[in-house]
């Protein structure tokens, strides 16, 4: 059985967190307890009289009594043919910085749109965080069709502009749902209220969509995690580069350049499940060997010779600021890609990217929370990485403040 | 790598590396439980033949199953890994805290007390736990690396964001961080995974006749020293077993005749309640119980 991880992203009254709880509640995924817990707490908040789908997902205190989902929740479920991992992100402006979080590790995205208001500022923001992080696919579901009056030629309308929107700002795949979390229809079930609609609906959907990972190159990239050193009288020798292979294969007797040093060997053993293998394949957790005794060291990247990756100390990159307080030019940074960490400082804004229209702005020089920007880095130490549009593993960052310690901002290297 | 199982390993066995290359003095908190055994396992694929970077820790309430902690000695023995333990009593005494009362006392608030007091002592910057994400409504919110301050506790509106598989371990000193490998594991997945490694548990997971007090609202306490009963408590001797082994005075047992772990896994298929509703006293006292205990310091 395959796992989908995706997330789910709308307006503050999109009725996404009532979605989730439709498709947990109506594929039975929802223990009894829980139920019960959910009845009462439906009565608490005085709502009427069936069972308020949104609690479910809405874990927090501050949450249930703004009825606002603050944070990113993870929901489990599975079907007989599928397992899901659900991140609910925030529909808010103040928390799309989670959004970011949660989309991050999706292979599709959710996108609720009202049938009532259709696009909006937030749909498009979405979408555009959407294409920037690279979702392999994207399915915009238009909610709320019970509000009007289940007409097909409302939901045609909305499909027709978001289709013009998602050429804009370059989104491959998109699909269209119509539905009504709150009636439930079209979620679980099909619905005799949309007998114009031939297509799927929500859940059997998201059992057989085909989430083509990147289409873009699959070049063989490691990165030292740990250096496994036991230094026991048995294991005199030993030393293993602990990691897990990033993208591509690797073989034994593959020649390698580890990088930045630019030093070449060729892999003496694989190590994979406590026992060795001849070869390894993307996200396998493995033990490197190699013939020569280098100077490696955690961070540092391994790759097959015969397709180096970029190493520079100034890339081009699309950042989203994170951080409550605006980017400030003095601020001491630290960039990490996975395991390699290195102080970074922001030397130019290149543009800002308006999204509403996708278009770049002219830079005010200011990054504030939520904004995206393109960004000139220089780095202390020299990145080994890829386009992110070709391999996202090797081409995405995060910014660390180093005097705060927080996660300031988000980027993907060009 | 098309198995769910095998990408939920990979994940776990990744975030246990970053932990070894990203902290200096990091712990593996270890009950004894199901969860915390399979996060043995898990270290043992991604540092062995090396040894654990990180030391296996165990916060003793004193009302602890004893087959709980027989198999916690044992295990630390067969993999010759350093186990420390420290105990909610020695805490209770060294700072006259008031004991837990009541019919069902559970030190489950007091351990928190201990557990800040050992990562003080030892001067843990990184904590390793089994909590996942599916177990409870303030866990689902929680990052896999979760920054805690100098007095343990939880901010859930001030959560760094957590991108791609990228982790920020970046504190100050006297901060900490409690690390979830297995955030993205449901109980299903967890005892998948038992039965497809072979991981050996305590034999109170599976069916065993207990006595056991039989409680207002139909849960089944195992009848034990630290309780206080009175005339009126109904004793039942019954078929149960364990879904979670936490402290015998407010984890409740379950009725089932569930013998292997093939048993257990067809048995929570059917089950119609989760795994904390079935077995947690502590959780039904209020709806935001855990993210409380959370905000306190607790894990």
């Amino acid at each position: 059985m395959d796992l989908l991880r995706f997330f789910t992203a709308g307006n503050v009254d999109d009725g996404k967190s009532t979605l989730i709880g439709r498709l947990l509640y109506d594929s039975e995924s929802i223990s009894t307890d829980v139920i019960e817990t959910l009845t009462r707490q439906s009565k608490n908040t005085g709502e009427h009289a069936a069972i308020d789908l949104a609690l479910l997902t809405d874990g927090l205190r501050a949450e249930r009594e703004q009825g606002i989902t603050i944070d990113v929740a993870y929901k489990y479920f599975s079907t007989q043919k599928r397992k899901f991992i659900i991140a609910d992100t925030p529909g808010h402006a103040q928390y799309t910085r989670n959004m970011f979080t949660g989309a991050s590790t999706a292979q599709l995205a959710i996108i609720l749109v009202d049938a009532r208001n259709g696009i909006t500022d937030q749909t498009k923001r979405h979408s555009i965080i959407s294409a920037v992080l690279g979702i392999p696919r994207v399915l915009v579901c238009i909610n709320k069709m019970d509000l009007v009056e289940y007409r097909e030629d409302r939901f045609k309308e909305i499909v027709s502009d978001y289709r013009s929107f998602a050429e804009l700002i370059g989104l491959r795949a998109v699909d269209f749902i119509p539905a009504s979390a709150l009636n439930g229809d079209n979620v679980v079930h099909t619905s005799s209220n949309l007998s114009w609609y031939k297509g799927l609906p929500l859940l059997s959907y998201l059992e057989t969509v085909e989430v083509d990972q990147f289409n873009g190159a699959d070049e063989a990239r490691f990165q030292v995690q740990y250096v496994i050193r036991p230094q026991t009288e048995a294991l005199h020798d030993y030393r293993g580069y602990a990691g897990s292979v990033l993208s591509g294969a690797f073989s034994v007797g593959d020649q390698v350049t580890v990088l930045p040093s630019g030093l070449t060997s060729k892999i003496a053993t694989i190590e994979s499940n406590l026992k060795e293998v001849p070869s390894a394949v993307k996200n396998q957790p493995v033990v490197l060997h190699l013939e020569d005794d280098l100077d490696i060291s955690r961070g540092n990247t391994i790759v097959l010779s015969s397709a180096l990756p970029a190493t520079e100390k100034e890339i081009e990159a699309t950042i989203c600021w994170m951080d409550n307080h605006a980017f400030q030019p003095g601020h001491k940074l630290l960039l990490q890609q996975n395991s390699f960490r290195t102080k970074a400082a922001i030397r130019e804004i290149r543009s800002k990217i308006d999204i509403h229209s996708f278009r770049d702005l002219e830079s005010d020089g200011e990054l504030k929370l939520n904004e995206l920007a393109k960004v000139h880095l220089k780095l202390a130490e020299a990145i080994s990485y890829d386009a992110f549009e070709k391999q996202a593993k090797t081409g995405a960052f995060i910014l660390i403040n180093e005097n705060t310690n927080n996660t300031v901002a988000a980027g993907v290297i060009h | 790598m098309n198995d769910y199982l095998d990408e939920l390993e990979a994940e776990a066995i990744y975030i246990l590396r970053e932990v070894a290359g990203q902290f200096d003095r990091p712990a593996l908190l270890f009950s004894g439980g199901k969860d915390s055994i399979c996060l043995v396992h898990l270290a043992l694929k991604a540092f062995r033949p090396g040894k654990f970077p990180f030391p296996l820790v165990h916060i003793d309430t004193g009302h602890n199953f004893q087959e709980a902690l027989d198999f916690r000695d044992k295990l630390a023995e067969e993999l010759g890994e350093r186990l420390i333990v420290r105990k909610v009593e020695d805490t209770i005494i060294k700072n006259r805290l008031q004991d837990a009362r009541g019919k069902f006392p559970s030190r489950n608030a007091l351990q928190t007390n201990t557990l800040l007091e050992t990562i003080e002592e030892f001067e843990f910057d990184a904590c390793i736990g089994g909590a996942r994400r599916d177990e409870e409504k303030a866990r689902a919110k929680e990052r896999v690396f979760s920054v805690r301050d100098e007095f343990g506790q939880w901010d859930p509106k001030l959560q760094r964001p957590e991108l791609w598989s990228i982790y920020n371990g970046k504190i100050h000193k006297g901060e900490n961080v409690r690390v979830f490998p297995i955030s993205n594991w449901t109980e299903l997945d967890v005892w998948n995974y038992i039965q497809r490694e072979n991981i050996q548990l305590p034999e109170i997971y599976f069916t065993h006749e207990r006595e056991c007090v039989l409680t207002e609202n139909g849960q089944l306490m195992a009848n034990n020293a630290f309780l206080n009963l009175d005339e009126n408590d109904v004793l039942v001797t019954r078929k149960v077993r364990y879904r979670t082994v936490g402290d015998m005075t407010c984890t409740a047992a379950v009725e089932s005749e569930a013998f292997t772990v093939e048993d257990i896994i067809a048995e929570i298929r059917e089950a119609k309640i989760s795994e904390r509703g079935a077995t947690r006293m502590d959780d039904r006292i209020s709806e935001a119980a855990m993210e409380d205990r959370k905000k306190g310091g607790y894990f």
